[in-house]
């Protein structure tokens, strides 16, 4: 046997697995759902499915519970991802400085992430509620005690702040390894030319910080925009009071499971999954030349090597 | 920060560390707190730590077969991630280092599917799934959750960036494929490893939507979707769910003290927790 052959069958023997897999669980459902999403199929009786090509979009166009999903889940987008990026920038920054104890706050803010949603969701259940700890302590400050869960005004909110404090730990961390690519010297320089510690915050760390911003955001985009597990536990899975916790993806879980109306659900999936491929592509063309956030020259003791050299050059 | 920092921006800068280290870490503090104290104490604010115990968790332990359900966990979480990380770096070996006939496509196509949303193809999933009758089994939790794409990638992208010339030589030696990989590939890739190991069992140990459609016996409950239904039963029994958010929470974070250097490795080149 030639070597090529040999090349041929070597690697199709090592990737023959995954690819199985993919075209079983990812290739074949992913084009199912396509065609799914033109019918008429309810689970419980798939024998009387009808093709009624875009009947399930128009419902989907139509139907204002869709339309209140889809706002819930927009407006959660759009509050949570800056709002983590915000302080995980803030955070990253300043526990980027020679402060003791840098190892226990990286790992205090990373702790949130490691922690189920369901147990956080649990544990927030309890401290935003009604006599819980949190309206006692915003009791101090003169606010007014909220049923938080209940109340179709505070249910989604309650989910932000939940979302919130379990992702900045994530992107603090990428922050904090764009950070430290960022040569001390041209802190040292700027500080040489009189700028003072805001200005170089602006001037330098933001702008070099940009691909990472870019990383985070779009990052935090698709991960709100498929939100699920918060809003399931915090309405017990109705998405409510009122509707106001349904997001896009619990809406389709509901149709789909809940009303056993798998085309219709299918058709919810399809509309979500052009949203999110856009932004991925997004992502990928922003991040085709930084090839950076994939380079595995941080893998290992990298990390804390370079940290150690870097503590030996700064004393 | 050195000396010449003045002395405000270093209170600042405490501040707002050990600031928002009390906001990440409280909820777990109170939590815990919580479920060690009587029912009837767990909305007060005060601190009494006479009466503290653990009856809460043994009596939703017992009460519950917990224990069952962190069989279910371990087992199905530490099957996913042996054989998922064994099969995604096997793939990503050879979509590295070996020149076959549909490499390019193998892999375009696997680049493609790290765009796809989970959603698209939870619904046909399931539907496979049930037709096979493998909803409420390990192996329909196990089995579709074994394809990662992030993880082939990454283990991909470490072995193109690691010296060819030490898989020359044994090539020169006339080392099989199979021996250069597992002798002396694999040894090597140690660190990447360690981490896609440690992803795919947080992704696992937390995953909730699909376990959660696919289990429909409490028997088969994982941790998650357990406590979700202790969620609702012990809703006025706020000592009872905190014990069971602490069950859940605690293996994880063990892991991760342990571990907490692949942790961030793997947050920050992939950016998902």
């Amino acid at each position: 046997m030639d070597k090529k052959t040999q090349e041929n069958i070597d690697g199709w023997i090592m990737v023959a697995p995954v690819v199985i897999l993919m075209l079983i669980f990812v290739i074949g459902p992913a084009l199912y759902s396509f065609i799914l999403s033109f019918q008429d199929y309810n689970m419980l009786k798939p024998d009387k499915s009808e093709w009624i090509l875009f009947g399930n979009y128009q419902e989907l166009l139509s139907d204002p519970n869709f339309y209140q999903a889809l706002f819930n889940t927009l407006k959660y987008s759009l509050i949570v991802v800056p709002v983590q990026t915000a302080i995980a920038l803030l955070l990253a920054t300043v526990a980027n400085q020679k402060i003791k104890g840098k190892t226990f706050f990286r790992v205090a803010y990373y702790i949130p992430a490691v922690t189920s949603a369901v147990a956080s969701a649990a544990m927030f259940m309890f401290l935003f509620n009604t006599n819980g700890i949190a309206n006692k302590f915003l009791g101090i400050f003169g606010f007014q005690a909220v049923s938080w869960f209940n109340d179709p005004t505070y249910a989604l909110p309650l989910a932000m702040i939940m979302a919130i404090w379990s992702t900045v730990g994530t992107q603090m961390l990428v922050f904090l390894a764009g950070l430290q690519d960022i040569p001390r010297e041209v802190y040292e320089a700027s500080a040489i030319d009189g700028a003072s510690s805001a200005r170089s915050f602006w001037s330098i760390t933001v702008p070099l910080l940009s691909e990472k911003t870019m990383f985070v955001v779009i990052v935090g985009m698709i991960g709100t925009l498929q939100m699920f597990d918060q809003a399931f536990i915090i309405s017990g899975g109705t998405g409510g009071p009122l509707g106001s916790t349904t997001t896009v993806v619990l809406y389709l879980y509901n149709k789909a499971f809940g009303e056993n109306r798998l085309g219709y659900g299918s058709a919810v999936a399809v509309g979500l999954f052009i949203v999110i491929f856009t932004l991925t592509l997004l992502q990928q063309s922003f991040f085709k030349e930084d090839d950076d956030n994939y380079k595995p020259k941080r893998l290992g003791g990298k990390i804390s090597e370079r940290i150690a050299k870097r503590r030996k050059v700064n004393g | 920060m050195d000396k010449s920092t003045p002395k405000f921006m270093k209170i600042i800068f405490y501040f707002t560390t050990i600031g928002y280290a009390c906001i990440a870490l409280f909820p777990f503090f109170w939590a815990f707190y919580t479920s060690l104290r009587p029912t009837k104490e767990a909305y007060k604010l005060n601190f009494d730590f006479s009466n503290l115990s653990f009856n809460t968790y043994i009596d939703l332990i017992i009460k519950n077969d917990i224990s069952k359900w962190y069989f279910n966990s371990f087992f199905i979480a530490i099957s996913v991630t042996i054989l998922g990380v064994i099969l995604s770096t096997m793939a990503g070996y050879a979509l590295a280092r070996i020149n076959f006939k549909g490499r390019n496509i193998v892999f375009m196509t696997i680049l493609g599917i790290m765009m796809i949303p989970g959603q698209i193809t939870m619904i046909p999933q399931y539907m496979l799934l049930n037709n096979f009758n493998f909803v409420n089994t390990y192996v329909g939790l196990i089995i579709p959750f074994l394809f990662n794409a992030f993880n082939i990638f990454m283990m991909r992208q470490f072995f193109l960036s690691f010296p060819v010339s030490l898989e020359e030589a044994a090539e020169i030696d006339g080392l099989s494929r199979k021996k250069i990989f597992f002798q002396i590939a694999l040894p090597l890739a140690k660190p990447a490893v360690t981490t896609i190991i440690i992803m795919s069992f947080m992704g696992s140990w937390n995953n909730f939507l699909m376990p959660n459609l696919l289990i429909t016996s409490r028997e088969m409950y994982t941790l998650p979707v357990g406590m979700a239904s202790l969620n609702s039963q012990y809703f006025s029994f706020p000592n009872q769910t905190m014990a069971g958010a602490m069950l859940l929470s605690i293996p994880m974070v063990i892991l991760f003290l342990i571990c907490q250097r692949y942790f961030i490795e793997g947050v920050t080149t992939s950016g998902i927790k």
